[in-house]
């Protein structure tokens, strides 16, 4: 690729993302740096036309390469393609694809950004450092940081455009009538007699031919599909029970296994004692793993309990055993040589706060798990010459790399099936389980081996979300917010989290304080600080990630501030608002929820606002003071992704990024002792349950010049939004989190 | 033992206190029906023994005293349970690992009480977890599907 193309590609994209929604494309070069690895065992008489479509005589394939752990990936990338591509639902079939480096992740890098790189903006500025760590973090082919939808909305079309031009010659060379006569539907070439040609049958002669590389993308008024409520693909086979998750992998002759690895992560096994577990029912085998043991076993249960009968002399952890030491050490951060980077620092603060503090204040967030439903699991057969993986994964070449480290394998040689995942909230970037599946199968050479952690073994081994502590000051005057000062100590969840996968990262870490260093309010004096904590805990990216403490920190902080100014505090915030994006977002939730009405005794509304992942969000929750506790009665959210894909999936998944939001805040985090986590399962951390969810009023705006996701950003201000609500309904100001801990809930 | 399930006659040899959950996954090798937490805190292994929701991770096979009932033999693709249509038309899954637990529930509940209230389909519901969120669609369908069986 020259450079003049290499230019002319990336004026393509901010042009095209200039404009909401994707308009003006113009007739380009599609460019394709990586080989089609659908190329590598294509049958004749196929035809692929990028690493997206390939077509046979039989049937049409689109790859979409993400991960779906729920968020409906599966069906948004077929849909993209699909919607250039001019083919129904039902007539194509889907697949992950095998990991390739063609399924770069391309949103995760800076030249995915929509912003010119003179454009040192806010926005600019933290959408870069977010994608950039999050690059390093997943490695090229990922699903997290809500970057999926952004990486596909153009590429996937193109994909799709690429694929019906091509078909489009083929039909032109079988029939004699040119092209431009041509048009495309319902998965098939339209002559102007009237004569469908289906794609399938088109596709021995679209594989004698270079894809068509010229290609303009339809106008958003010509979307059949995008911005329309579209029946997601997953959804008949998620409501009968008959779509299969790894866990459900039933491979011919598998074995099952459990392991139990020492709670206290990372610590030393020094013995066990197997003897009346090598006995039990259905035991086949017990061998060692890394820190831990496994039982191999012809049934799960028989597996699983057998393991718990091994008798353990487990070592001590490698980080403190009880928690308040753990707080202990995130307390004496906030010093000159741990400061990880002074982020923001604006008007003079110093002077401001001369005057007097309004607020002098601490908060904390807890560790917290990510326990999707599905436990972790992992199906894995080593060969000689090959390795195959069955599992549902966010980072498929990185779990190829970790596989082949632990069998000896070179990475190429592991096939790696991705499977539809039972939720993950960032627990699937993990390695470990696989890992171990990896190593007991490596133990058990040709057999297929079934790795299913039980559900205390998932919390155990769960790499929660980090810990954090914020100092915050400020200054008022005339009933307006002045200076906002604020510091924040945590681990850095990414140094621990790719410590693991053996890398390492320089430099500050942007998710320690993201959803607070980053805010986009233009407060005349404004010091954000972060100090990185050294590794407690391994700990690991949880659903938004670092915005789900810093979000609650900063907006808790403005709104106490806020309070003692005697503002209004939506009105506040807007007025602090100078983001146009932003702003709209605010004034919309001010809206829906007719902020500022009257509401019934004993009842308060408390506003939040953060940006993550690009997405600003904005949250009103209103909350009741009963004589049983807190009772949550209603949601209203609006957050702008610059274009919504689907409404319907957009609105289900903001509601649930709320429940998951409101949820961890009420009642969950794990805690330590004698280096173990305290909670096992599920009622221990419960998150939130039916009959306490609120109604949730969700309004998706397109002013966002970038198309963004909506996997995380609906989970940050949900805490804060709670935190406030209780203050307003009760008086009472809680700055940690769960707030159970502090107030009852029903 | 025997154990007729979906229907269908089963001779299985197990230990009397293997859970139904991990007869049905491991031998008979009914998938649907899902681990989630093995201490009946999710119901995502909710099925019905005579009609009645029940935690299959809490239910020893040996005191399994009537015909199990999975969420295959309430509905297939080709012919869904008006629960199942209603998930559909609501779109309730995101991830869907718990909703074969959530449907069995809600169809327990309105073979119960055809026209439940809010309070009642709460109370029904609330022991059945969903770590994605998907409440008030949840919700939503089990009204639409108490209408759909009303309607018959």
């Amino acid at each position: 690729m020259s450079k003049v193309g290499k230019i002319a590609r990336r004026t393509f994209l901010i042009g095209a993302a200039a404009v909401a929604g994707g308009v003006a494309f113009g007739v380009y070069k599609v460019r394709t740096p990586f080989n089609n690895p659908l190329e590598n065992d294509l049958a004749d008489g196929s035809a692929t036309f990028n690493p997206w479509v390939i077509i046979d005589s039989e049937k049409v394939t689109l790859i979409g390469p993400h991960g779906d752990k729920g968020q409906g990936i599966a069906h948004a990338q077929a849909a993209l393609i699909a919607e250039e591509l001019d083919i129904e639902f039902g007539q194509f079939e889907t697949s992950f694809g095998k990991p390739d480096k063609a399924y770069w992740n391309r949103a995760m890098a800076d030249d995915g950004v929509p912003f010119m790189f003179t454009d040192k903006s806010f926005s600019a500025e933290s959408m870069r450092t977010v994608m950039g760590g999050l690059l390093k973090l997943l490695g090229m082919q990922g699903t997290g940081g809500s970057s999926s939808i952004p990486d596909s909305f153009v590429k996937l079309r193109e994909a799709g455009a690429m694929a019906r031009e091509t078909l489009k010659l083929a039909a032109s060379n079988v029939s004699g009538v040119p092209v431009r006569d041509l048009k495309t539907a319902n998965g098939a070439v339209l002559l102007p007699d009237g004569t469908e040609i289906a794609y399938t049958a088109l596709a021995g002669e679209a594989a004698k031919l270079d894809p068509v590389r010229e290609i303009k993308l339809r106008e958003p008024s010509e979307w059949r599909l995008i911005g329309k409520p579209m029946q997601r693909l997953d959804i008949v086979s998620k409501s009968t029970g008959t779509m299969d998750y790894g866990i459900d992998i039933d491979i011919e002759g598998a074995v099952h296994a459990a392991v139990v690895c020492n709670p206290r992560q990372g610590g030393a096994l020094n013995s066990y004692d197997a003897d009346t577990a090598s006995k039990m029912r259905g035991v086949q085998k017990i061998v060692d793993v890394t820190g831990g043991v496994a039982v191999v076993a012809d049934n799960t249960w028989r597996a699983i309990q057998a393991a718990q009968a091994i008798d353990f002399d487990w070592g001590p952890a490698p980080y403190p055993a009880e928690q308040d030491d753990h707080w202990a050490e995130v307390a004496a951060s906030f010093v000159e040589d741990r400061l990880d980077k002074e982020w923001r620092n604006e008007g003079d603060v110093d002077q401001a706060l001369a005057g007097g503090k309004a607020v002098d204040v601490e908060y904390r967030v807890p560790y917290v798990a990510h326990a999707p439903l599905e436990p972790l699991n992992a199906t894995v057969l080593v060969e000689d010459n090959k390795v195959t993986v069955w599992t549902g994964h966010q980072v498929p070449r990185m779990l190829q790399q970790q596989v082949a480290a632990v069998t000896g394998h070179a990475p190429e040689q592991v096939d790696f099936y991705n499977q539809f995942m039972g939720g993950s909230f960032g627990h699937r970037l993990e390695f470990e389980h696989v890992k171990l599946a990896a190593e007991v199968a490596n133990q058990m050479r040709g057999t297929p081996v079934k790795l299913t952690y039980s559900r205390e073994e998932d919390f155990a081994h769960d790499f929660p979300r980090h810990i954090g502590m914020a100092r915050g000051s400020g200054a008022v005057q005339d009933g307006k917010v002045v200076a906002v000062d604020l510091a924040v100590a945590m681990p850095s969840v990414i140094n621990s989290q790719m410590g693991r996968a053996g890398l390492s990262v320089p430099g500050p870490d942007t998710q320690i304080s993201a959803g607070a260093w980053n805010n986009p309010y233009s407060i005349p004096n404004n010091r954000m600080r972060a100090y990185r904590v050294p590794e407690l805990a391994p700990t690991s990216s949880w659903r938004s990630v670092g915005a789900s403490a810093g979000g609650f920190f900063f907006d808790s902080l403005l709104d106490e501030l806020i309070y003692e100014a005697g503002a209004d505090p939506l009105a506040e915030r807007i007025r602090l608002m100078q983001h146009d994006v932003s702003r709209k977002v605010l004034e919309a939730v001010g809206e829906m929820s007719n902020w500022g009405s009257t509401l019934p005794a004993n009842t308060g509304r408390g506003v939040a606002f953060v940006e993550s992942f690009g997405v600003p969000t904005a949250e009103v929750i209103e909350v009741s003071n009963t004589d049983n506790g807190i009772r949550i009665n209603k949601v209203w959210v609006a957050a702008d992704v610059g274009t919504v894909v689907d409404p319907v999936n957009f609105e289900n998944l903001v509601q649930g990024g709320v429940i998951f939001g409101l949820g961890h805040a009420m009642n969950s985090e794990i805690t330590y002792s004698d280096g173990m986590a305290e909670q096992a399962n599920y009622w221990d951390a419960e998150g939130m349950r039916m009959s306490q969810c609120p109604e949730i009023f969700v309004k998706g705006l397109e002013n966002n010049p970038s198309v963004r996701g909506i996997g995380e950003p609906p989970v940050p201000p949900a805490a804060p939004a709670l935190a406030n609500a209780i203050f307003a309904a009760t008086g009472q100001r809680i700055r940690e989190l769960p707030l159970y801990n502090h107030i009852d809930f029903v | 033992m025997q154990l007729i399930v979906d229907g269908k006659r089963h001779e299985v040899d197990v230990e009397d206190d293997m859970p139904l959950l991990w007869v049905l996954r491991d031998e008979l090798n009914i998938k649907a029906v899902k681990y989630g937490c093995g201490v009946a805190a999710c119901g995502a292994c909710t099925v019905h023994i005579d009609g009645v929701a029940v935690r299959s991770c809490q239910t020893s096979v040996s005191d399994v005293d009537g015909e199990v009932t999975t969420i295959n033999g309430l509905g297939t693709p080709e012919a869904m349970h008006a629960v199942q249509e209603a998930w559909v038309e609501h779109q309730v899954a995101q991830c869907g690992y718990c909703q074969s637990g959530q449907i069995m529930q809600a169809a327990s509940l309105l073979s119960d009480k055809p026209s439940p209230s809010d309070e009642d389909i709460d109370d029904a519901m609330s022991g059945n977890l969903c770590r994605c969120g998907t409440y008030p669609r949840i919700r939503a369908a089990v009204k639409t599907a108490a209408v759909k069986l009303q309607e018959g």
